[in-house]
């Protein structure tokens, strides 16, 4: 028996496989039982309702998604009484996803959602801070500092901080959200990007720039996973271009805690179960007692360079 | 990357969606453009409603990777044979791929998916209006209504006598069939509204259902009003999840407070014809 347990700060999951925000729905649990889930993540809320973003909101390529969506949602009151209620009936945590515009109101939209039956607050501070002329917080340690302490003093929950691939310098972003009390980091967020239709001489997307996502950003968030993790003490839950197990397995090798699954629900809406199943194959085949045990497990050492393979000879 | 076999959970009832491995009976042109497939699907057969749909993950082709799946109406459930069929354009690297398809092989299906059309106790007449392939959209309806008793006309417009599907099909389950076509006129608007208004007028309608044209959509809207009847669209957008999730393949409605966005895949794709807006 693989013991599947993870710890990510005061909250115990039962395995390190959850949804990535904006990417699972309600209507999954059609499709399979939510109750194998580590956590279950919910889309991000905003203080005000927001119908999101003109059409079309999505661009495919070959193994990417790049969407702008807008984070249509219909606020903290609608989504204490009608979403968290729906899911008290799961046995995982279940996770809040908040952004706001400013540091005030996100204090206030967190502590408007610290009710029961919430258990989490991750933070998606990925979007325009009007106090810095819409430069979003994620970009910018100092206000990612101040709007992670001003939440952690208005809820009593765990709060993890979500991180954007878009920041220059990851690991400063990730020690200032350390420093307002973020309990765990998601690492990371969509990348920004655009797309051009030449012919019509148009943007793509309505929004003109969008979110990138899935197998092809990998690489980068893998090692922005990576980089974060040996930066902070606090744990690092991996997110960006999940598929299987073997790419969950890399993220937990990396440094990172636990997973969170997106754009692959779009396309295998079951995978997370596989992702699980496959987790637990690989740590039983290897002699791996606890999933746990592969939480920064990677050997890093440097590859020989050709000096010392020339002293060797 | 190695893809995650399908995982479809054993109980049907409590899990009634599913990601499930359909087996291609034929994958055949109907007419230039169209193809007919086939599928042996029992799991999704047996679940299926007229009006829902399904997405399908298109096979990758040396020259198309479809990345995302395509939606795909059901055009018709054999649960007799533990069959899906689909009619489908091709218009893209998806169809293009789905194509490719031969007897035997396996696709990847994930459904039954969205809210079809629904069948008032009480109602008598049925009258679909469809173009082109939304007719593989209205012929669940067809079948359902002839199940439950229901009498079924059914316009048909195309741009050419020989790209009228279906026909035989239709009539087959009892409804009576009316074609129309761009090359001989008949498909005007005008001319079709008057159609529609002599049917609903000597035979009275219930139910006024459409897929496939905006002009049909605005013209049946008019008639819908003006008679009091019922009306349902079934509504296409381009999609993402198709399970509600990722909040892509959403389309302006009339709502009580207003103008919303609406998922196609969860809130559709049948909707009441009165909340679509052209588009
Ligand atoms: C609920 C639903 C049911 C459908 N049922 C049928 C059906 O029974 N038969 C059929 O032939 N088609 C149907 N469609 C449309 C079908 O899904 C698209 O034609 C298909 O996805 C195109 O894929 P592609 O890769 O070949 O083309 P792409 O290269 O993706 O697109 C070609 C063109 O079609 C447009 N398009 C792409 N996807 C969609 C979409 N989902 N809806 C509308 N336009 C789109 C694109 O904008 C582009 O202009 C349905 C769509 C929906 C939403
Ligand atoms: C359609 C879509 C909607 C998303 N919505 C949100 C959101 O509301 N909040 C958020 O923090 N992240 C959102 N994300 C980002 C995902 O949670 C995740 O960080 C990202 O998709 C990377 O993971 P992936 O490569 O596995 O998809 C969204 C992603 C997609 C594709």
């Amino acid at each position: 028996m693989v013991d599947m347990s993870v710890q990510i700060g005061r909250v115990s999951l039962a395995n390190p496989v959850m949804p990535g925000s904006g990417t699972f729905g309600e209507g999954l649990d059609d499709v399979m039982d939510l109750n194998r889930l580590g956590a279950i993540v919910a889309k991000t809320i905003t203080p005000e309702p927001r119908e999101g973003s003109p059409l079309p909101r999505v661009v495919e390529y070959k193994d990417a998604f790049l969407g702008a969506i807008g984070i249509p949602n219909k606020g903290p009151e609608h989504f204490v009484r009608e979403i968290a209620s729906f899911y008290r009936q799961f046995s995982p945590p279940f996770v809040a996803s908040i952004s706001a515009p400013t540091v005030e109101a996100f204090g206030k939209i967190a502590a408007d959602v610290s009710k029961p039956g919430i258990d989490i607050l991750e933070i998606n501070i990925s979007c325009p801070n009007l106090e810095k002329d819409g430069k979003a917080f994620a970009m910018d340690p100092d206000a990612t500092e101040k709007a992670i302490r001003r939440i952690t003093e208005c809820t009593d929950l765990p709060v993890w901080a979500k991180l954007s691939p878009n920041a220059g310098d990851a690991p400063t972003v990730a020690q200032a959200a350390e420093a307002g009390g973020a309990e765990a980091l998601t690492v990371a967020n969509a990348m920004v990007g655009m797309a051009i239709d030449a012919e019509a001489m148009r943007p793509r997307l309505g929004n003109i720039t969008g979110g990138m996502t899935g197998p092809a950003t990998k690489p980068v968030i893998l090692f922005m996973a990576y980089q974060v993790a040996r930066s902070v003490s606090i744990p690092v839950i991996g997110c960006g271009g999940i598929s299987t197990a073997e790419d969950a397995i890399e993220y937990m090798l990396a440094g990172a805690s636990a997973i969170q699954a997106g754009t692959v629900n779009f396309i295998h809406p079951a995978a997370m179960l596989d992702i699980i199943d496959g987790m637990e194959a690989y740590c039983r085949r290897k002699g791996i007692e606890r999933v746990s045990d592969l939480t920064g497990a990677l050997d890093d050492d440097e590859g020989m360079k050709l000096e010392q393979l020339a002293k060797s000879a | 990357m190695s893809e995650p076999a399908p995982k479809a959970a054993a109980d049907l009832e409590r899990f009634p969606v599913g990601e499930m491995i359909g087996t291609v009976v034929e994958n055949t042109a109907v007419n230039d453009g169209y193809n007919h497939l086939v599928l042996d699907a029992p799991r999704g057969a047996a679940t299926a409603k007229a009006g829902q749909f399904f997405h399908l993950l298109c096979p990758p082709t040396g020259e198309h990777t479809p990345f995302l799946r395509r939606p795909m109406s059901i055009y018709r459930i054999d649960r007799g044979q533990g069959r899906l069929e689909f009619l489908y354009k091709i218009v893209g690297g998806g169809t293009k791929a789905l194509a490719t398809l031969k007897a035997g092989d396996g696709l990847n299906i994930f459904g039954p998916l969205g809210v079809g059309f629904t069948l008032e106790d009480g109602w008598k007449h049925v009258l679909m209006v469809a173009r082109g392939v939304g007719l593989a959209t209205l012929a669940p309806l067809a079948e359902l209504a002839a199940e439950r008793d229901v009498r079924v006309t059914a316009i048909l417009s195309a741009r050419s006598p020989e790209f009228m599907m279906s026909e035989e099909y239709l009539r087959s389950v009892g409804a009576k069939v009316i074609t129309v076509n761009d090359a001989d006129g008949t498909s005007n608007v005008d001319d079709v509204e008057r159609t529609v208004r002599g049917i609903v007028e000597a035979e009275g309608v219930d139910l006024l259902a459409t897929c496939g044209s905006n002009r049909l959509l605005l013209m049946l809207q008019c008639l819908a009003r003006e008679y009091g009847i019922a009306g349902q669209v079934a509504l296409e957008q381009l999609m993402g999840c198709g399970i509600g999730m990722c909040f892509v393949c959403v389309l302006p409605f009339r709502t009580p407070d207003g103008l919303a966005y609406r998922r196609v895949c969860k809130d559709g794709p049948v909707f009441p014809i009165e909340e679509a807006l052209s588009w």
